[in-house]
């Protein structure tokens, strides 16, 4: 009975059993990767990194909504679930953690979790937030100008939609109906200022009717309801319909960075309930009831998650770092 | 050759830029149905379509930003901002974004795109339609900054910032588009960015310009020569990155050196290129080196008679170099 529930949920989402185990291990992966990032830096190895816990099920179910080998995601610093489900492997993400010279995001150049990557058409950002989000807008543009059959999916915060370029390239992708999904990771907080201090209207997807296109908000702790909505979204952008705002309301179990510290913020009555919403055990748990998944075959998933990550770290640990005989090159190009 | 005015020549560098490769594309405020407000891109919607010549909403920072994403993803876009004055909102994706993009990927994300935008007093703008703005991008590593002072090379610079792979910043002097005329080459030619041109020859002090200033040092020239002063004329075009060797070489055949620029003094153009004299060439010099330029006010205010008392003309660059002559 509970099986029929869950199967029925599934196909009311579109995916099929072996794609909602696909998101299941690369929602493991993103929280096993956010995780032992988090430690590597309590011990100094690692000078930096931007925890995802909370985020799984909302990056990692959109992602899987796009046509991974030629869509394009533009990312923020908490993407890690899309980077890997767009082809970053685990080994590429540690590189960068690492700040290595064969990092193919930046080799060494950007701090860590600042992602892009052209072969797997993941459009570099840096750390001025929301300026992403016109330059979504602009390769999109690119891609109705030249005929090409690509979705832009631009991942942001809620943070970011305080941003004037938020606007701007919103009501761009709006007149030119163009094939973007702005997709809002709204976790509630802008590091420390909570969503009630950045908009009297906490719903940022309410938004997408001043730019004249739909704007849905979802819960993203649910990669089925995620996958959907965005999945909606996409199939719009593909067929020229124009674009979508998907907000996807998350939570943020850890502090904003390995430099903040939340309790300064938050108290730890509410960062422990909020820990009772994590997406990991609740989609766990519905797998579980759909016959998709049982305790054992779940060990075997964290188990060689674990071993994929700490491989990929000490390969990264021992990889060679950037030559400082380099540091000037590529300033311009040839 | 035909003699063309300067706005013409932009004209003809982006007609010709269009037609050529598929991957260029026009964007910015009024450029489409009205041909832009100083009408260089007037008849180039009809020509090339809606596609091909974008009208803006009034938004910098994310017609800048478009435009960016535009060109990681395979196309050459070139925007015109209004007036080089409303730049500002679009300084960060320059800076931010378009400048590093190239550095910070390692080398996988080129920002092959072109700014255009007018620039300079002159025309009773005041303080918003009016200032030049080079310095603050000229500071930046990553970008480009072009200021041509004829026709002739408007077009070829244009061409060439279009074709090159890097973030180029081209500031066209609103004043000279319609007074600066001279002989432009019909068909395809480009002009190398970097590369400083000594538009007269003289063996007493060199006056060091760009843009519509250089117009002012040759006609402060004429005055001089006329007193037994004679100048060489050093015509930068490109202010970042600098042709260091063409204004290393006049200054150390001429022993005196004066920059001249319509811009503010303070961390000016004039400023870098003064230190570049004091380093590389401090032994030639006969005299300290001068420059001339608008005081430092925030930019030409509005009533003729306070605009005409600031902006930096002929006859500021006749007094300065007679004093530089006779030191």
């Amino acid at each position: 009975m509970l099986a029929n529930v869950g199967i029925n949920r599934l196909c009311e989402s579109g995916l099929d059993g072996s794609s909602a185990q696909q998101i299941y291990r690369y929602m493991l992966l993103t929280r096993a990767i956010s995780e032992k990032s988090w430690f590597l830096t309590r011990q100094g190895r690692v000078l930096f990194s931007m925890p995802c816990d909370g985020q799984e099920a909302a990056d990692v179910a959109s992602a899987y909504a796009l046509d991974t080998g030629n869509d394009f995601i533009v990312p923020y610093a908490r993407s890690l679930g899309a980077m890997l489900v767009k082809g970053m492997t685990s080994q590429e993400v540690m590189l960068n953690m690492f700040g290595k010279a064969a990092d193919p995001n930046s080799g060494g150049r950007q701090m860590p979790q600042h992602w892009g990557h052209k072969k797997l058409g993941i459009i570099s950002m840096g750390s001025s937030v929301a300026t992403t989000i016109p330059r979504a807008s602009g390769v999109a543009l690119a891609s109705k100008l030249k005929g090409q059959d690509a979705v832009t999916m631009v991942y942001f915060g809620e943070g970011s939609a305080s941003e004037g370029d938020f606007h701007e390239g919103l009501a761009f992708a709006g007149v030119h109906r163009l094939p973007v999904v702005f997709f809002c990771n709204n976790n509630g907080w802008a590091t420390s200022v909570p969503v009630s201090l950045q908009s009297a209207e906490p719903q940022v997807s309410k938004r997408a009717e001043g730019y004249g296109f739909p704007g849905v908000t979802v819960d993203g702790l649910d990669p089925l309801t995620v996958y959907q909505a965005v999945k909606t979204a996409v199939d719009r952008a593909r067929s020229g319909d124009g674009p979508t705002l998907v907000e996807a309301t998350t939570i943020r179990m850890m502090p904003h960075s390995s430099s903040d510290d939340h309790l300064r913020y938050r108290s730890q009555e509410e960062l422990d309930a909020e820990r009772q919403l994590d997406p990991l055990p609740r989609f766990r748990d519905f797998l579980i009831s759909a016959g998709l998944l049982n305790e054992e075959s779940d060990q075997t998933l964290r188990d060689s998650v674990d071993q994929e990550v700490e491989a990929a770290i000490d390969y990264a640990d021992a990889a060679a770092p950037p030559d400082p005989a380099t540091a000037l090159d590529g300033v311009y190009a040839p | 050759m035909v003699e063309k005015r300067l706005i013409e020549a932009v004209r003809e560098g982006l007609r010709e830029e269009l037609a050529a490769d598929p991957n260029v594309f026009l964007i910015g405020q009024d450029i489409g149905m009205n041909g832009g407000v100083f009408r260089v891109t007037e008849g180039l919607l009809e020509e090339f379509g809606p596609g091909r010549v974008i009208d803006s909403p009034l938004a910098e920072s994310g017609m800048v930003g478009v435009a960016i994403g535009a060109a990681m993803n395979g196309l050459r876009p070139v925007v015109e901002i209004q007036f080089a004055d409303f730049i500002f909102p679009a300084f960060n994706q320059l800076v931010s974004e378009a400048a590093r993009m190239y550095y910070r990927t390692n080398g996988e994300f080129a920002v092959p795109l072109v700014i255009r935008a007018p620039y300079g007093g002159g025309v009773r703008g005041g303080l918003y339609h009016s200032q030049s703005v080079e310095a603050y991008f000229a500071h930046v590593p990553g970008l480009k900054v072009v200021v041509p002072s004829s026709p002739h090379d408007a077009k070829g610079l244009l061409k060439a910032a279009i074709r090159d792979d890097n973030p180029v910043l081209f500031f066209e002097h609103k004043l000279a588009y319609n007074t600066v005329r001279g002989e432009v080459p019909d068909g395809d030619y480009t002009v190398p960015i970097g590369e400083a041109v000594v538009r007269r020859e003289g063996r007493q002090l060199s006056l060091i310009s760009y843009g519509l200033s250089v117009h002012h040092c040759l006609e402060a020239a004429e005055t001089l020569s006329a007193e037994g002063i004679d100048c060489e004329v050093v015509d930068l075009r490109t202010v970042s990155p600098l042709d260091t060797v063409t204004l290393l070489d006049s200054v150390k055949k001429t022993g005196r050196a004066c920059i001249v620029h319509e811009d503010n003094l303070t961390g000016g153009v004039g400023a870098e290129v003064a230190a570049i004299i004091a380093k590389d060439a401090f032994e030639y010099l006969d005299a300290p080196v001068q420059r001339v330029g608008a005081p430092d006010v925030p930019s030409f205010p509005y009533s003729p008679t306070l605009e005409d008392a600031l902006l930096p003309g002929p006859s500021d660059i006749v007094h300065a170099a007679r004093e530089l002559a006779t030191y």
